[in-house]
């Protein structure tokens, strides 16, 4: 059983509350059509399980394969550090494929993010080192593709379509209630 | 040439084993013996075959993950039964910065040596090994064949190897 390694943590993005019974992590990538297949999915898990699920995104950018990866990653987290991590990280999904400078430019004023900064972040490689740093934990985790999640710190190997989720974090939420049960 | 270097294992060769030799196509006119790469850890990633899908694929992961693996000195290749052509093309579209070799002719012959062949469907499990500075087998895993492993078992055999060498 492949284990999460880095626990979430205070640097994590995070939607949900931190007493949520079933916490799923995923490890993403702007540009991964799969990815993008997924966004809608998790959304709806969400709203299916409301306070009972909590959501972490973490950054795993498929460089050699994207070529916008990278910079997408980036420019969420630099929307994050203005307080703004998932509406850019929403955007970004949303608009895989218009992925570019262009479009990064466009999110951040939407967001009413200053563009100068962004440009200097991403020009200066400002959160690279966090990107990366997400990268190196997922892989030190057992990430093996894009996405790959994790359900209360278990990686899922199964299809993430949402019948299989919504299946399987309904177990875990059973278990997490009932400890005993198992 | 001793018996354990020709014989076809039965199981998945196992830690402390002396990792047999080889020398297989890379390239439609380049070989690769495993005793060239002596004196670092080798990684030798067995799959089923090329093309698999995109995103999640075992050997684009770890070609986004190389430098995680030159942290510590080590070499990776990747070993299937596609003959060196397919590997060219294959490894030309995924821009691919690791060797792949082919264990082409007598098919999987490599394979069964290391007990990583599936004769069922003659391709190669999805089975890892790292192998020492002196050629031994450090590590080994056999991954159900539809699931790619990941990388974490090799980075976690590669920090020990390196633990140990300090």
């Amino acid at each position: 059983m492949t284990r999460l390694k880095q626990p979430v943590s205070a640097d994590d993005h995070v939607q949900g509350s931190a007493d949520a019974l079933t916490t799923l992590v995923e490890y993403g990538d702007y540009e991964c059509p799969h990815c993008a297949h997924a966004y809608p999915i998790v959304k709806q898990l969400q709203k299916r399980f409301g306070d009972d699920l909590r959501f972490v995104f973490r950054n795993f950018p498929l460089n050699e394969a994207h070529p916008n990866a990278e910079a997408a990653a980036e420019t969420a987290e630099f929307a994050g550090a203005h307080g703004k991590f998932w509406e850019m990280h929403d955007l970004l999904f949303e608009n895989q494929p218009r992925l570019g400078t262009a479009l990064f430019v466009e999110l951040a004023q939407k967001l009413k993010l200053p563009r100068p900064a962004l440009e200097a972040a991403l020009e200066g490689g400002q959160f690279a080192a966090r990107v990366r740093a997400d990268f190196s934990g997922g892989v030190r985790s057992g990430v093996n593709g894009t996405p790959t999640f994790f359900i209360n710190g278990l990686r899922y190997d199964d299809s993430w379509e949402f019948p299989e989720l919504l299946l399987v974090i309904d177990q875990a939420i059973e278990s997490a209630r009932n400890p005993a049960a198992d | 040439m001793s018996d354990t270097q020709t014989a076809e294992a039965t199981s998945l060769l196992t830690p402390g084993t002396k990792a047999p030799d080889f020398t297989l196509q890379f390239a439609p006119r380049a070989t690769l013996s495993l005793s060239e790469l002596s004196g670092k850890p080798v990684i030798l990633a067995f799959y089923p075959a090329d093309w698999s899908p995109t995103c999640g694929d075992q050997i684009g992961l770890y070609n986004e993950i190389l430098p995680e693996f030159q942290k510590f000195g080590a070499e990776l290749v990747g070993i299937s039964v596609d003959g060196p052509w397919c590997h060219k093309a294959y490894s030309e579209a995924r821009k691919l910065h690791f060797k792949l070799l082919s264990d082409f002719e007598p098919k999987g012959a490599i394979a069964r040596q290391y007990g990583a062949y599936r004769r069922d469907d003659g391709l190669c499990e999805r089975a890892l090994f790292v192998i020492d500075q002196n050629g031994f087998i450090a590590w080994s895993y056999l991954s159900p064949i539809r699931v790619n492993p990941g990388a974490d078992g090799i980075l976690e055999a590669l920090e020990k190897l390196s633990a140990k060498a300090a």
